[in-house]
């Protein structure tokens, strides 16, 4: 079969500004920094303006190729900042490539989110037209489709209410149901399975096999490996905005799983890593309570975590340094953050070389790895942020009973709780 | 896997950095659905929100007419061109209202409309367009007050209403080319949205709506003719009112000029700043 989307030698790169205050470019910054940087210039002619310059490329996708035939199902996955939704921007044109092409043949649809463009006053019967024609439904396949529309997102009789009164769940079904009536010859979807009930999940999932059963193609980001691999039938796994490697939907989701364990987040093995400088972590490890370095850590067995940090002169001897620990799912999904300053500890950094320990009792959570981030901030301004440059693998103790049956469904914290019968 | 680079004429569609000017022209075609869209939302929830939505668009210019009124017109005693002044000034608050709130919806408008431009492909300028058709609507409403208030005072259109067309196009090319200007800055710029309001209020009095562009001295009005709203005002005033208004061709000419110059540069503009919309909104 032919290709459809041919992608050669894609990159795209971003600029990171490390003098900003504010996330967003203001006028009046840009308006004082021209004129500090005109005075400096006329005091100093030869220097360099490196303050105004302090900006840092980023490549979120390097030299990216690869080739889709028609009917090809295919799922994307990597860790988070691996570039996958820069990857399905670009191809929905969303934001333009720095360097390399894309050709795609035959009409492309794009579902990065669902209900995009849906505004709360206007009624469902108003939105669904507004909604379609976004996604680009010209109004006949709107009106024809309509019906379908409604009855598959089940809310008939709500059809000429305004949307904010709408529950969040039927507001979903109506976003998600424009969507799936969707008929591209090729259609681009990002994590939006993840809203919804299961039941209206499992629908759509089926209304988008169908889609790709019809000589559709289709690709799909997703963290939920299951949708994944009943959906899927190639993978490419993307690794710091490169194709690691591309095939068989299930080895890929192997081979990410391996990746993972294998060749362990570190230091230098680490995601998004951001920060104005001036702290820097140099090494993170996890210790048991005796303080020996570890990989794995018995259930409701304390851990510490140990962050190396060299300081520069001006942070030595500050006592509003603040740390922060974050401690993530394996595909990237937070669950928990510690904060020095949440519990009032006051972090002072006197030397050059400091090692910070964070103490915690026990991981309330289940059998499995967890991905550490880091970062080292004073009055508001990050110094130093490294995703996902540590990892910790919670393993059962053998005193514990085993968790038996227990699947990824049943979620992922332990809470201590005990059962007790008494006749009546 | 290495893929030689080829231009295979079986794509429809190539994606590369810079983007040609043809394409785009395409695309605004193939979207044109959506600017309809757009602009229909826009304006079903203007007169949704509020219960006086419809009241609002016609009460807002007849205060101000009665407060221009009252001041140029009375305390002020200016001349009035031989119409009455309450005429003179709403002939003016037609055309003005519709330059001032078009500007300031299209250039909130790429901000409001974020979500969805980080979300889905569209030729952006629809968003700032189709702000600005809005302000059409409202314009609709306080033509027919504008009627309603010419009879009540015995004045009848004449021939020349019908240039008035020309006139509005011209109004709507400012606002445009002002919107595109201003929306792709406060994009870029967060602090710059602080800047519209008051080039907004800075251009009612920069501009002769309260007043006849004739009190302006001779030698100044041709300086005077680089605000292009004094162009559109004075056609307005020429196609609706009648009497002793003139309308200076040199003076018009100029002020259509620099329409078309702040609507090129304001389109190509916007053009530039379109292509990194998506990642600095």
């Amino acid at each position: 079969m032919s290709s459809v989307i041919r992608v050669e030698n894609l990159s795209k790169s971003y600029l990171i500004r490390h003098q900003q205050r504010e996330p967003y470019l203001a006028l009046r910054d840009v308006l004082t920094d021209s004129v500090k940087g005109f005075f400096r210039r006329l005091a100093a002619p030869d220097q360099k303006d490196s303050a105004i310059r302090a900006e840092e490329e980023f490549w979120a996708l390097k030299n990216v190729s690869f080739e889709v035939r028609q009917g090809d199902r295919i799922g994307i996955i990597g860790r988070n900042g691996a570039g996958k939704s820069t990857l399905l921007k670009i191809l929905s044109r969303i934001t333009e490539p720095t360097r390399g092409r894309v050709s795609i043949k035959g009409r492309i649809a794009s579902l990065l989110e669902v209900g995009t463009g849906f505004h709360p006053e206007l009624t469902g019967r108003e939105n669904i037209f507004l909604n379609g024609a976004i996604l680009g439904m010209s109004k006949s396949e709107i009106r024809a489709k309509f019906d379908e529309i409604v009855t598959f997102a089940e809310v008939e009789k709500f059809l000429d209410t305004p949307v904010k009164r709408y529950s969040s769940g039927m507001y979903v079904r109506l976003a998600f149901s424009v969507a799936a009536h969707l008929e591209p010859e090729i259609l681009l979807v990002d994590e939006v399975l993840a809203v919804g009930d299961i039941h209206f999940q499992k629908k759509c999932l089926g209304k988008m096999q169908d889609t790709g059963h019809d000589g559709r193609t289709v690709l799909f980001v997703s963290h939920n490996m299951d949708s994944l691999s009943s959906l899927c039938n190639r993978g490419i796994l993307l690794s710091s905005g490169q194709v690691h490697s591309m095939g068989d939907m299930q080895e890929a989701i192997r081979e990410y799983s391996d990746s993972t364990s294998t060749n362990p987040p570190s230091i230098k093995n680490h995601g998004r890593r951001g920060g104005e400088g001036g702290i820097r972590i140099e090494d993170l490890w996890i210790a048991d309570a005796r303080g020996h370095r570890i990989n794995e850590i018995p259930l409701d067995e304390p851990l510490e975590v140990c962050i190396d940090a060299s300081a520069s002169a001006p942070y030595r001897n500050r006592s509003d340094i603040i740390i922060g620990i974050g401690i993530d799912t394996r595909d990237g999904r937070r669950l928990a953050t510690c904060v020095s300053s949440w519990v009032d500890n006051r972090i002072e950094i006197r030397s050059g070389r400091s090692c910070i320990r964070c103490l915690i009792p026990f991981l309330p959570l289940v059998p499995d790895t967890y991905l550490i981030s880091a970062s080292i901030s004073a009055r508001g301004i990050t110094l130093d942020y490294i995703e996902h440059c540590g990892s910790v693998h919670l393993v059962e103790k053998e005193s514990t009973p085993a968790y038996k049956g227990r699947h990824s469904d049943h979620g992922l914290v332990r809470i201590p709780c005990s059962f007790e019968v008494e006749s009546v | 896997m290495r893929i030689s680079p080829t231009r295979s004429p079986e794509f429809d569609l190539v994606i590369e950095a810079g983007r040609g000017l043809g394409r785009y022209w395409k695309d605004l075609w193939l979207f044109r659905g959506l600017f309809f869209f757009l602009a229909w939302r826009d304006v079903l929830v203007r007169y949704k929100q509020t219960v006086i939505g419809v009241a609002w668009a016609v009460l807002r210019p007849l205060l101000t007419m009665v407060v221009f009124t009252a001041i140029f017109g009375r305390l002020a005693k200016l001349p009035s061109e031989g119409v009455p002044y309450p005429i003179l000034v709403f002939a003016a608050m037609l055309p003005w209202q519709m330059f001032s709130s078009g500007l300031q919806e299209s250039s909130e408008s790429l901000l409001a409309n974020a979500q969805m431009i980080s979300k889905i492909y569209f030729p952006r300028i629809i968003v700032p367009t189709s702000a600005v058709a809005v302000s059409l609507v409202d314009f609709l409403f306080s033509f027919a007050i504008l009627l309603g208030l010419m009879a009540w005072y015995g004045l009848w259109p004449t021939w020349r209403m019908a240039t008035l067309p020309l006139f509005t196009l011209l109004a709507l090319a400012a606002a445009l080319g002002t919107g595109f200007w201003f929306s792709a800055l406060s994009a870029k710029y967060r602090d710059f949205r602080y800047v519209v309001p008051f080039v907004v209020q800075f251009g009612l009095f920069a501009s002769p709506v309260g007043f006849s562009s004739t009190i302006v001295p001779e030698k100044w009005q041709l300086l005077y003719s680089l605000n292009p709203m004094v162009g559109v005002i004075d056609g307005f005033r020429w196609a609706l009112l009648g009497g002793d208004t003139t309308l200076s061709p040199a003076r018009l000419a100029l002020s259509a000029l620099v329409v078309a110059v702040v609507f090129t540069t304001g389109f190509l503009h916007f053009r530039r700043t379109e292509r990194v919309l998506a990642d600095v909104i």
